[in-house]
Parts: C-alpha cells; structure tokens; sequence
C-alpha cells in the first residue's frame, strides 16, 4: 500500500482503539460536524466543503455561459461582414464574455478550489469563519444570477468589461445596463473579499501543530498572497464601480471633465485593481502547478524557499504595473518608462518558478497522467503568452498592439494557459479526492490534446491578426482587409477548444457513477488532504494529524503523533501559532444555521435596489441590518454538559446494527 | 436536492424571458403613435358632442436609448438656441408646468413639426418622424413625465440643470400665454 | 487580397468624375510589392521569411509594413524582440522537454519516491536555476534599454521641426472630423474622415474627442494614440512614402467601432498642395438643373439639419462637411467606397449598413435621389 500513515493506523498506535469504538467516534464526529439532510441541510449548510464543491460547480457552469457567448463571437466573426449578431447585442455578448470569465469564473474558481482544499490542507476541520464562507456563496451566486438575468431582459452590460467612461457614463450609456454590471463588482467584490478573510485567517490560525510556516505547502503559499492580493485590489474596484453609480444615478462628477473630473481617473481606479486581477488568477494556478508536478514527478518540489519568495515578490510588484493598459493614453514619459520596467521586472519571480519546476521535473522520474499533460501545457502556452506579455511591456511596441487583436492573443495565452491549463489539472488531481473516484485517462487525454490544439489554433492566428492592424472589440471587419482566412481559422480552433470543455463534462458525468474507486491517495501524493478518505468525511480527519516536515505524507515517521484531545460531540476546533504552529487555544465553531443566506438575500436586495434609486441604502439597509443581528445574536455555546463518554453510550444505543456491522 | 437547487434558477430565468423595453435600442423604429399624430385639434371648442380622441402614448417616454437621443438631438438641431437647457430664452421654457399649445405628446410633436407663431420653427421633412418622436419624448422629460429609471441622467458637460433623472414630475397644464 | 482590392478601388475611381477634372490619376498612387518589408539589414531575413510563411506583411494597415520612421522604429523593436523572446521560448521549451522525456516512468510502474536527492545534484540544478535567472535578467535588461531607445527615437521626431504641418482631429460617435490649422483662418480646411499630407513633411496631430474615448491610428506610419475628452493628445509622424493607408479606431466607442476608420494619402508636395488649394474653395455652384434641383432637394430635407457644404446655406455641424465629398475615396468613415451606388444606399437607409449611427434614413422617391446623387458627386 502507500507509504503514509492512514488514520486508524496512527489513532490505533496512539491509543487503546478498536474498530467498534472507532466506529462510535466516527458516528458522534459526523452528527456533530454533518450537514443537517434534505433542502433545509442544504441552505444552512456551513461546511466548507459542501460549500467549496457548490462553489467549484458554480464557477464552471459561468465558465461554460461564458464559453457559449465566445462562441458566439466567434460565429460572427469567422466571415466579414456578417449579419449573426448586430453591433448592439455583439457588444453586450463581448461585455459579459469578459465579465463572465473575469469576476464570475477566475476569481471564483480560485477561491472555491482553495476554500475546499485549504482546511484539508493544513490539517484542520473547518474553515475559520464557515458561516461568513456560506455567506461569500451566496452573495456571489445572486450576483451572477442578477447579472445572467439582467442580459436576457436585454439589460446586460454592454460598455466592455473595463466599461471606460464617459462610454459607460451617463450620458452615452444610456439605462440601467452600466448600473446593473456596476453593481455586480460590488457583489463580486464582497464575495472575494470575505472568502480571502478566511483564508487568511485559516492559513495563519488553524495549522495542524508542526506545521510551520517553512512546511505549509507551496499551494497554500499561493492562496494566502492571492488572498491579500484581494484585500488591496478589491477596494479600489468597489471604489471605482461606486464612483460610477454614483455618476450615473445622482449625478456626481468623477469623470466629468467639465466639471473638475477625468476620464483618466476610471482608467487608473480599474487598472490598478485589474492588473493585480490577473495575478489574483494566475498565482493560485502556480499553487495548483506546484502540487501537481512534485506528485507526478515522484520527489519534492526544487527550491521551495525560492519558490514562496517568488510568489510574494510577484504579489507585491504586481501592484506597480497598471499603468501599462494605459500607455495610448498619453500619460508623461518619464511615468511609463517606470511601468515598462516594472512589467518586464515582474518576469523575473516567474521565471524563478519556471527553472525551480523545470529543475523538479528534470531531477524527477515523470509520471505522464493527465494533471501532468496538463501541467505541461501550461507550461507551453503560459510562457508563451509571457513572452508577447514582455513585448507589450515596451511602450513603443504597445503603441502599436494595444487594443488589437494581439493584446486578446496575449492575455488568452495567460489566462488560459495560466489559469484554466492548470484549473483542468486540478480538477483531474483532486476529483478522486471530492469524489472519490477516479475521472477516465483516456478520456482525460483527448480531453487534454483538444484543448491544447483547439487553444493554440484559435489564439495563435490572432497574434498576426492584430499585428495587420485588426482592432479589438469590433463586431465585424471590412472583406478588404484580409482578415478573413485567419478568423476562419481561429473560429475551427475556438470549436475545437469547445469540444475539449465538452469531454471533459461528458468525462466528470460518466466517471461519477462508474470511474475507479479511488482510496485515500490514488497518486501516492504528499499533502495532508490525501491522508484521509475520498471524499472525506464532514469532520475531514477522524484524528487531527501534526505534521513532521514539508511534503507531509512523504517524511512523516511511523510513530507520527495526533490530536486526541478535543472533543467529538462538540464542533472544537485546534488553533494554533502563526508561525509555528504551536498549539494556542481550542476554539468552538458555530453549527449550521440560515442566517448567512438570509443576510445574502437581504444584501442583494438592497443591492438591486441601488441600481434603481439611492434611497435603497437606506431602507435596504434595515432587512440586511435585522438579518445580522440574527446572524450574531450570542447563542449559549451547545456544549454538551455530558460527560463524553455518556454521550458515546448513547449513540452506541442507537443503532446496534451498524455496531454488529463494524465489529 | 441540488437538483431542485438548479431548477429553481432556470425557472427564475424562463418565467423572464420578456425583455426590458427601457432598454430597447431601436436604430429605425417608428412609435405606434406616428400615423394618429396629425389628427390633432388645438381648442376643445367643437361643435355638438365633443369627440376627443384617445390621448397617445409615446412609447419613446419609457425607452432610455430615445430619451437620450431626444436629448442629443435637442442640442444638435440647436434646440437651446432658443430654450437653453428647459430654461427658455427667447422661447418659453420647456421643464415648467405651463405649455402653450399643450404639453401632451401628440402636441409636442404638433409643435415642433408645424412649427408656431412668434418664433418656433416648422421642422416638418427637416426632422425625421422618429426623431420628432424622441424629441418629443426627451421635452416631456424636462418636466418629469419620464420614469425615472429611463430619463436621460447629467450630460459630461457644465451641469445647466438637474438632470431629467432627478426631476421632480409637474402637472401638464395649458396655459394661453 | 488587399492589394488587389486597392487597384480596383482604383480603377473605379479613374473611370469617375474626378479624374476628368484634375487630370492623370497621379503615378506614384501605387502600393509597392509585398516583399519589401523596410528592416534593417541585420534582420532582413527573417522577417521576410516570417512575412512570406503567414502570406505577407504588407497591407495599407499593417504595423509590418512601415512607411515611416515612426513605425519603422516600432518595427525594429518588434523584430528584435520577437528574435530573442522566440528564442529564449525554444531554449526553455527544449530543456521542458528534455526534462520531460529523459528519465519518463512508464505509467505501469510503481515508482518509488525519490527523496534522497543524488550527490550534488542539488547544487546543480541551484547552478542551472540561478543561470537560467541571470540570462533572464540580463535578457530583460537589453529588451529595457532597447525600448527606452526606441521610445526617445520616436520623441525625437517632434523636436526636429519647430514647424511642423498641424492638424486638428476631433473623434465623434463614430466618425473623424479632420481640420488643417493654419494662422489664417481663411486658409483652414475642414473635411472629414480623409486625411493627406505631403510624402516627407512632419506633420503634428492634436488629437480631441467630442464624445467618449477614441483612438487614433494609422499602422504603418505610427502606434495609437488615445483622444480622451478634457484633453488634447498630440502625435506626430512622417510618411516617408507614397500611398494610401488606412487608419482605424482603436478604442471602443460603442456600437459602430468597428466602422469608425479613415484614410491616410500620402503624396508629393505638388499634388498635396493641388489637392488643399480645392479644398479651400467653396463648393461648385450647380452648373445645370439637375444639380440645382440636387442641391434645392439638399437645402429642403434633413440634410441641412446636420452638413455642411461651404458657400450654400447649408451649415450643419453635427455630421462630415460635405463641400468637397465627391473627392474622398470613401464615405461612412471608411466604411463604403465612395461611389455612386454606395452613396445611394448610404442616403437612403444608413442604418442599414451602419446600424446605431447618427444618421437616420431618408427615404426619397427616386428622381430627387438620383438629382441629389448627382450634385453630390459634383462636389469635388
């Protein structure tokens, strides 16, 4: 079997156990940390991972709406001239496109893959704050809905997903479009920012004791700079997008020049949260980069230390490159030669990643499975897509690719070789773990080749298309222009990238009900999450495990200690050291409750209502203000003034089938 | 579970599917109110029975892409040469209660395609139907009668006046003045 | 391909009105062959074998295919960085699949972990990781000073010439409005969406927008520059050779981006100075009365509300100025070809063609249409 330890076998080594007892544990562990059943389990739910695997669910259903409208893009515009879609509804397809894919999908699926696997992670039951975990779904889910809604009545937005004002300003966007994508930052925005909270929090306070900060895997690493990322970029967007309402609806003068504003304020205010955006995305994708390639290479990780430097260096000078979506705009010299630097600077912390995992992989036995290929083709179409990324860093050459098609070619090649390449690794990786079952290679590697050929057929021609001068964002092209060939093509490429996506649906569908058993680590890997069952169960670990060094599964000694003194019936929590991760007090985690959700419905309600008129803040505050008072209301802790032993009896009483069974 | 979970959203979609007519951009569409338009009367004065026709809706007045227009078309046909922002000038005002030949939309549109005595223009073949239709619409809106989530907000110019958005709605009442 | 489509408009163009009256269709109004990529010498050959694989550089709006210093700039920093960064992308592609392949497991096999790493093989790969770094910097440094170079070449140009030929554009939803300053008021041309400067001249735009954000930008003479309400940008270019390039809005500008371009000629001193004498003149008064029957069917439908035609009653300033139309080799801001047919379809339902634009349709019975066609093809 594997080299690690699985739990009965450490419990039972620490302590007098036997599979009955064992078993009673088990069942007092799961009625005390499980989802209460049916509808009403479901809305009060506030376990992380029911939450992360509704809110993995949820990103890749935008991640499809938003595929659907590229298609349809890409119908219009694989001939010239065409009458598929007319300018009007093209610009609102191209608006939710990005918007879609940037604030209901990236961002997203990063938090809820980190919100399932991070407690898991780190050796904890919980995530800290769970109730305010189901609150960020919620509010994040009536967002998407709100905005999904607003576009099928013909409201969608349709200034572009960076909506430049004055286009996106009062007077030449006319009705409530601008509003209702404005107001859909704010609940994105709100969405992130309390899932980051946890994290952060999760991260620092909940380590398994041992588990220093030298020893937290790298892609834990990565979600906690993502996660301060969001602290410092969020605001600024929340500040922009209410700027912009309130230009709009009661006619303040932000970016009214003749009035005392500036356009060029809505352009800083959105860069400066919207390149530290894409940093957002990518670096949690290194994270998932970093787990996958050390498991299938069969040894460490190379330059762990180098690697954690790397990703805070990428975090901190991401936040000085915004200017460079800017340099048409006729800011002074001497301010964009800083930001060109900057921008190939930022080069250098990735670069350290790439040669750290070249050099894994080199001095490694390579295991080609799917989150491998995977791997890999992030590796090709990333640092592809880097290298036009440093061209753009030069403001001449910028002056000429800006706002062309080169700049789409781009930042697909990052986003999606940088984010989704690694995203479907993932999903390959950890299915068994949330499942429990093993996805189809076979079908994983058509899935995977698709992809890749379908990606690099549709977004490479678009390098050469923007260099011949086709703009962006244009619903049509003249027939003179000789543009037409290459769109064809990038329109199969586009179909053929779809059809990838659509293997890998057909793959999840099939490989639930009939995929391989999987066990606790089909892959033989190292991180904690893989030392309990698959799926695990609501408690994530029966015994809480401490950790001997970095890539736990893999160094941890036979006789490896764990936590045997919290209790069962009680939903007790270990905190620990921020450094060290010394055991400091126990915590009691709230039950399941409706509150978060009821906040979430009386928070978009008051959200909507902004759009329409000001004094929602008023009124909409007092649902939202009863619905938190509810939410905190002090409950008496439920601590069960049994002895636990007692409690143990009781349960044995319950059911003795299920005694007999285990016996 | 989950299932009812999704279900629940598509039917919150489907029940829906009427889109928005505030935000219809209509690029050459006539209001149904085009062809009953040039029966109006100017005095209730009649012989017999008064027979007063149906008032006409203007459907501009609800649709945010006319309004806006109407207000773009106000300044470029040169409109506030002679009634400013609503304010008047040479012309009476135009965001106050009192119309002279009448503040409904089959008598806006009268006005400004026939034109008036002592100064208004005819801008019958000059103006296109549609655009008197949306100019209409746009003047009613400086007195309020226009929803508000519809009603064109500031302009990216010097602020002359409250914005359409935020006026308060007055009576339309005629006054022979 | 392009070029072809280029001659044809050209050919139409010789067989209209305007040849007649201003003579030969000028020689050197030919685009050059499609091999002629203006490189260093250094790098000649790789573009033109990169240009020849994806079927040609050349094009009136590609950024390939410099006709000026300008872009000629931009185009050597492209090459250059697009030889180093491919290559640096084939070296670690190379060493990714050299990794990759060259102790692969079969997937049969178990493998056993390796956590004991080999006799300096950790200071080896440290060795490589950190050289891998190094030539990443020192590479990005190059690629730096090189942009910065560029970047003050490209500045140079404004302080060549304390004189340069200014022009004025002002972006409108979705059209250009094209103004040739000049200290005697009377001396200014206005006219839209057509642009003509003398081959050489270093000309100075300024750049304003009436509306939202636009973008100027003409490929093959020069990178964008953005025109941002509230302020006034500034370019400036040189074309360095005759020909016709198309430029386009590179911002997105609502509903009719896409359509929103204009044309460059660039020609010699004489035939740009022929070409803004005619434009300083009035418009042609009808000459019989067909045209005057045009021009009454302009003065009395919607036309006058928003165009202008200098020396009739007509002073709209909301659409293009129309004195001199028949002389553009394009209406609806580079969108149609400026012909008979073509302004016929564009008078009678724009919308049709350029859905959301400010024009609305016209319907005119076809007598006053064809009447109307006829003076507007008479002002050249």
């Amino acid at each position: 079997m594997s080299q690690s330890m699985s739990q009965t076998d450490q419990s039972a080594h620490a302590g007098k156990l036997t599979a009955a007892n064992e078993a009673i544990e088990r069942r007092v562990l799961e009625q005390t940390w499980g989802d209460k059943p049916g509808l009403w389990g479901a809305l009060t739910s506030i376990n992380h991972k029911t939450i992360g695997k509704r809110f993995i669910v949820t990103a890749f259903a935008f991640f499809i709406l938003g595929g659907i409208l590229s298609l349809l893009m890409r119908i219009q515009l694989a001939r010239p001239e065409n009458h598929f879609l007319g300018p009007d509804l093209y610009n609102q397809i191209f608006t939710m496109h990005g918007t879609t894919m940037m604030f209901l999908f990236a961002v997203p699926i990063m938090e809820a893959m980190a919100v399932y696997l991070v407690p898991l992670m780190v050796g904890t039951r919980s995530i800290a704050f769970p109730r305010l975990n189901a609150f960020g779904y919620w509010i994040y889910v009536f967002g998407g809905i709100m905005i999904y809604v607003a576009f099928v009545l013909n409201v969608g937005p349709d200034a572009g997903w960076f909506a430049y004002v004055p286009l996106a300003g009062p007077q030449y966007s006319p009705g409530k479009r601008v509003d209702f994508w404005a107001q859909l930052i704010t609940f994105t925005e709100v969405s992130a920012l309390v899932v980051a909270t946890e994290l952060i929090t999760t991260i620092f306070k909940l380590r398994a004791p041992g588990m220093s900060l030298n020893r937290i895997p790298l892609y834990v690493w990565s979600v906690l700079v993502m996660a301060f990322m969001v602290f410092f970029a969020m605001p600024t967007i929340a500040l922009a997008s209410t700027s912009l309402i309130l230009d709009r609806l009661v006619s303040t003068h932000f970016f009214n020049p003749a009035e005392g504003g500036d356009p060029i304020l809505w352009q800083h205010l959105f860069w400066f949260f919207g390149h530290p955006e894409v940093y957002i995305i990518f670096i949690p994708a290194t994270g998932f980069v970093s787990s996958i390639i050390p498991t299938f290479v069969r040894r460490p990780v190379f330059g762990y230390t180098a690697l954690v430097l790397s990703l805070i260096s990428t975090g901190f000078i991401g936040f000085g490159l915004w200017v460079h979506h800017m340099f048409a705009a006729g800011l002074p010299r001497m301010g964009e030669s800083f930001f060109t630097a900057a921008t190939m600077m930022v080069v250098i912390p990735s670069g350290i990643q790439i040669f750290c995992w070249i050099a894994t992989i080199w001095a490694g036995r390579p295991i080609f499975k799917t989150p491998f290929l995977f791997a890999l083709g992030f590796f090709f179409v990333f640092i592809l897509g880097g290298m036009t990324g440093v061209m753009q860093a030069s403001v001449p050459l910028d002056l000429q690719v800006h706002d062309t098609y080169f700049v789409v070619a781009h930042f697909h090649y990052v986003l999606i070789g940088g984010a989704v390449f690694p995203i479907f690794g993932a999903f390959y990786y950890w299915f068994p773990k949330f499942t429990g079952r093993m996805l189809s290679e076979a079908m994983g590697k058509l899935n995977f080749w698709l992809m890749f050929v379908g990606f690099n057929l549709a977004f490479f021609p678009m390098h050469y298309l923007g260099l011949k001068g086709m703009p962006r964002r244009v619903y049509t092209y003249p027939a003179l222009a000789g543009w037409a060939s290459l769109n064809l093509l990038a329109t199969a490429g586009g179909v053929l990238l779809a059809l990838g996506v659509l293997t890998f649906i057909v793959n999840v569908f099939v490989s639930r009900r009939r995929g391989a058993l999987a066990g606790d680590n089909p892959w033989n890997a190292a991180t904690l999450e893989w030392a309990t069952t698959s799926p695990p169960p609501s408690y994530n670990f029966f015994r809480l495990p401490t950790v001997a060094g970095r890539d736990t599964l893999w160094v941890q000694p036979e006789d490896q200690p764990v936590i045997v003194g919290l209790r069962t019936d009680v939903r007790q929590v270990l905190v620990t050291k921020m450094l060290d991760a010394e055991p400091d007090h126990i915590e009691e985690f709230p039950k399941p409750t409706i509150w978060p959700l009821l906040t979430a419905l009386a928070a978009t309600g008051l959200f909507i209502a902004s759009i329409f008129t000001p004094w929602a803040v008023v009124w909409g505050s007092i649902p939202v203000g009863i619905a938190l008072i509810g939410w905190f209301w002090p409950k008496e802790k439920q601590k069960d003034e049994r002895p636990p032993e007692e409690v143990k009896e009781n349960v044995a009483k319950q059911d003795d089938a299920y005694l007999e069974e285990v016996a | 579970m989950r299932f009812s979970y999704y279900i629940s959203i598509v039917v919150a979609f489907s029940v829906l599917l009427v889109s928005c007519k505030r935000e219809e951009r209509g690029f050459r569409v006539q209001p149904p109110a085009a062809r009953a338009a040039n029966s109006q009367t100017l005095t209730d004065l009649q012989p017999g029975a008064s027979t007063s026709p149906a008032g006409i809706r203007n459907d501009f007045e609800e649709n945010a892409y006319a309004l806006s227009e109407g207000k773009r078309l106000y300044s470029a046909y040169n409109c506030n040469g002679c009634h400013a922002q609503g304010g008047g000038g040479m012309g009476p005002p135009l965001m106050d209660e009192r119309w002279i030949y009448g503040g409904k939309p089959e008598q806006v549109y009268s006005t400004i395609v026939e034109g008036r005595p002592n100064g208004m223009p005819s801008f019958r073949q000059k103006v296109p139907e549609f655009q008197v239709w949306q100019l209409a619409a746009y003047v009613r809106s400086m007195s309020g009668q226009s929803p508000k989530d519809a009603a064109p907000s500031r302009d990216d110019h010097l602020q002359g006046k409250q914005p359409e958005s935020q006026t308060k709605p007055l009576p339309v009442k005629e006054s022979k003045q | 391909m392009f070029t072809d489509s280029w001659n044809l408009m050209n050919t139409s163009l010789k067989k209209s009105q305007w040849t007649t009256a201003h003579g030969r269709l000028p020689s050197a109004f030919r685009l050059l062959p499609s091999a002629l990529c203006l490189v260093p010498s250094a790098f000649r050959l790789l573009p033109s074998a990169f240009c020849l694989l994806l079927s040609g550089c050349a094009g009136v709006q590609s950024s390939l295919d410099p006709a000026g210093p300008q872009a000629d700039h931009i185009a050597r920093i492209w090459w250059l960085m697009l030889f180093i960064l491919s290559a640096i992308f084939v070296i670690v592609m190379a060493l990714l699949a050299l990794a990759t392949w060259r102790r692969r497991a079969s997937a049969d096999n178990e493998t056993e972990l390796i956590l004991k790493p080999e006799a300096g093989g950790e200071s080896r790969m440290s060795t490589l990781v950190t050289t891998g770094v190094v030539i990443t910097v020192f590479v990005l440094f190059i690629l730096l000073i090189s942009s910065f170079l560029t970047g003050r070449s490209l500045h140079s140009l404004a302080a060549s010439n304390p004189q340069p030929l200014t022009i004025d554009i002002t972006g409108q939803q979705w059209w250009w409005q094209v103004k040739y300053e000049n200290d005697m008021p009377s001396q200014m041309v206005t006219t839209a969406n057509e642009i003509h400067i003398p081959v050489g001249r270093i000309v100075q735009f300024k750049l304003k927008s009436n509306d939202v954000i636009h973008s100027f930008w003409v490929p093959n003479l020069h990178g964008k520059t953005d025109l941002i309400p509230g302020h006034v940008a500034a370019t400036w270019i040189r074309a360095d050779r005759p020909g016709i390039y198309r430029g386009q809005c590179a911002e997105f500008c609502g509903h009719q981006h896409a359509h929103m371009a204009f044309t460059v000629v660039v020609e010699t001193e004489e035939q740009f100075k022929h070409w803004y004498d005619a434009q300083l003149l009035a418009a042609a008064q009808p000459a019989n009365t067909q045209l005057a029957r045009g021009q009454q069917v302009f003065m009395t439908s919607t036309c006058i509300m928003c165009h202008r035609i200098q020396g009739t009653d007509a002073g709209g300033a909301v659409g293009p100025d129309l004195t001199h139309v028949a002389s553009r080799l394009t209406i609806a801001a580079g969108t149609l070809a400026n012909t008979r047919d073509n302004l016929a379809n564009w008078i009678l339902d724009s919308q049709a063609i350029k859905p959301g634009n400010r024009m609305p349709p016209n319907p005119l019975n076809t007598e006053d249409l064809s009447a109307l066609l006829d003076y507007l093809q008479s002002l050249k």
